[in-house]
């Protein structure tokens, strides 16, 4: 489903030069779950960017769904993201002044349906996620639990082919956190992709396969649980 | 772009932020409002210069004698210059240019106006057919005086309505018979004037008549002649050739500023045009400056909006939002605001102009304020502009968002 061959990306800040990624090689097969494990400063966030389109890279290649993503513009780095990848932050990022169904519908939005079909999927996905009877409630007024549950659902609307999840639980309790990976793993039983970035072990270790990766590079590319 | 789903998504965050909306559309709408007021202001000026321009043409020169004041060809300073009819035909025949002519011939002494057994006192202005002209005096019954009044010595007279409510009452006017210092004339023709009641309470004869019947002999106390369409160029030739003429035949040196007055009213009218013109544009300059003030306020506010907002487009961005749609987000809720609040300064504007000019006196110098439809429309369009203009840099800053820093995790 994506394949990274020897991707590099380094930061320029000032005179000092970061290299983030170091020839990083990575694939991962449809229908995979898995997590990518690091300590802060392993460049895991960076690599998410690169895979979720939202960050280019300087060398190597990424492919995407079988389609070479490499200097795309914005604009077209937009539309791939829209039409191949959902999002799942640590927090949330929920439009506030939006209701949770607004919110799920926002993705099709962009993708150009129609406001009915918008919300009548949008509370398909809410059913799924059990937060039907919230669907006309704003972020403020629902937990954290619910919320990230919303954004799970806004991930999805748009039938993505790979669903990219940063630190999904790091502002949930344990006990919320463990239900949203339940979620997660629901939704990869049905055949969804989905890439958990997480420093976590035990979130980690609700998926089935974990990458390692230390000072930009792919330490592990399956790793043990027993070695976290 | 402007489909219904956009123009949804914009009211959902002018709703949103209710407040911030209301500040940014106040300080457009404050603009605009003032624009209109002070457009209308300014016509209200120019309203007022014309209407102290009602009364008289406003292409025309008059000549006044006056006193010699230097010496010349031996004759000593202080002589009184004594305009006659000749002087009059000089002018009419010699400078090129002149449309309507009359000199006016006041009788001396107390006038008694008789009707019957109505009697009281009257201006009497003993002038040419060409006065009509001068004085704007409009006709509302009969006739004006004609050449053949002067040519054959006619003893007809025209009066002001003033006159005619004093002396006949409700009677009709036309065809009796009045009496001035003793000698009859019959009414032919009632006017009225829009410089004013003084102005209706005034009764015209023939000079040549006039002059034969109260010891005028040639005299005439002031002369005065329309320039047509002349330039104001033209007109000051015009001015300069008379005072020229009339030195010729009073013996007075050119130079001699006490004389004879001649008062070009074209250039007064066109000093009255050249500051109504910078009126005109400093009120241009002023309103623009205001709508600026507008747009800088709206480009802050947008500007502060796409930072608070940085986070959302974030979100909207890494949901698939093309940069564009970002761009269109911004500049069309601007635009959004910046035409309602417009059209509110707008009408607001509208409806105080009207009420001032119903419920206000018009006075010398202030009176009817509007603004036309052209400069409204030109306004409005500005507007737009100026909202395109206002959220084009927030617009900008919040397409160049990444959204890597946007949802960084704070």
């Amino acid at each position: 489903m994506l394949r990274l061959e020897g991707v590099d990306k380094s930061y320029v800040t000032g005179r000092n030069r970061l290299h983030v990624l170091k020839s990083v090689d990575l694939s991962i097969e449809a229908g995979e779950m898995v997590s990518i494990m690091g300590a802060s400063g392993s460049g895991k966030s960076t690599l998410m960017n690169v895979i979720g389109l939202l960050d280019a890279y300087d060398a190597g290649s990424y492919y995407l769904d079988g389609e070479l993503m490499k200097d795309l513009s914005e604009t077209k780095a937009a539309v791939r993201r829209r039409n191949l990848i959902g999002f799942v932050f640590q927090s949330f990022n929920l439009i506030p002044f939006k209701t949770a169904e607004e919110n799920v519908a926002l993705p099709l939005y962009y993708q150009g349906v129609g406001r009915k079909a918008r919300l009548k999927a949008a509370r398909h996905y809410l059913e799924r996620m059990g937060l039907l009877e919230w669907a006309s409630h704003r972020p403020s007024e629902m937990s954290g639990g619910q919320q990230q549950r919303v954004a799970i659902a806004r991930a999805l609307v748009a039938k993505p082919k790979v669903l990219l999840a940063d630190e999904p639980t790091g502002a949930l309790d344990s006990a919320t956190s463990q239900e949203i990976m339940r979620l997660l793993q629901e939704v990869n039983a049905a055949g969804m992709t989905v890439v958990v970035v997480t420093h976590e072990r035990d979130v980690a270790a609700t998926t089935r396969r974990i990458v390692r990766l230390k000072d930009g590079r792919v330490e592990h590319a399956n790793l043990e649980l027993a070695d976290v | 772009m402007f489909d219904l789903d956009t123009w949804q998504e914009i009211l959902d965050t002018i709703r949103a932020n209710k407040l911030r909306s209301f500040l940014t559309g106040f300080s457009v709408a404050w603009g605009i409002f003032m624009l209109i007021v002070l457009l209308g202001s300014g016509e209200g000026l120019s309203h007022g210069i014309e209407y102290q321009f009602r009364d008289d043409a406003i292409n025309s020169i008059w000549v006044f004698p006056g006193q010699t004041s230097v010496p010349y060809k031996g004759l000593a300073p202080g002589r009184r210059v004594q305009f006659t009819n000749e002087d009059r035909d000089e002018i009419r025949t010699g400078v090129g240019g002149v449309e309507h002519i009359t000199s006016r011939f006041y009788i001396s002494g107390n006038l008694r106006v008789r009707y019957r057994d109505q009697t009281t006192t009257f201006d009497v202005r003993c002038v040419h057919p060409g006065h009509l002209f001068l004085e704007k005096t409009i006709i509302t019954e009969g006739r004006f005086l004609d050449d053949l009044d002067i040519k054959e010595l006619r003893k007809v007279a025209v009066v002001g309505v003033a006159v005619k409510k004093a002396l006949f009452k409700d009677e009709d006017a036309i065809g009796k018979n009045i009496e001035i210092n003793g000698v009859a004339f019959k009414v032919v023709g009632v006017f009225r004037d829009e410089g004013g009641e003084g102005e209706q309470e005034k009764i015209y004869l023939p000079i040549a008549t006039a002059q034969r019947a109260f010891g005028g002999a040639n005299r005439v106390q002031q002369i005065m002649l329309t320039t047509g369409e002349a330039p104001l160029e033209q007109t000051e030739g015009m001015a300069k050739d008379i005072k020229h003429r009339l030195a010729t035949r009073h013996t007075f040196s050119t130079e001699d500023p006490r004389a004879v007055f001649v008062n070009n009213n074209n250039e007064e009218f066109q000093k009255f045009i050249g500051l109504m013109r910078a009126i005109r544009l400093f009120i241009w300059v002023v309103g623009v400056g205001t709508i600026l003030a507008g747009v800088v306020g709206v480009s802050n506010i947008m500007m502060i909006t796409v930072r608070e907002r940085t986070r959302e487009i974030g979100v909207r961005k890494a949901l698939g939002a093309t940069p564009w749609s970002v761009v269109g987000l911004v500049l069309q809720e601007s635009i959004l605001i910046t035409s309602i609040a417009g059209y509110i300064g707008l009408v607001l504007g509208i409806a105080v102009l009207e009420l001032v000019s119903k419920g206000l006196p018009g006075t010398e110098f202030f009176r009817n304020p509007e603004v036309d439809l052209a400069v409204a429309i030109e306004a409005t369009l500005l507007l737009i502009v100026a909202g395109l203009a206002a959220g084009f840099v927030p617009a900008r800053r919040a397409a160049a968002v990444r959204p890597v820093e946007a949802l960084r995790n704070e």
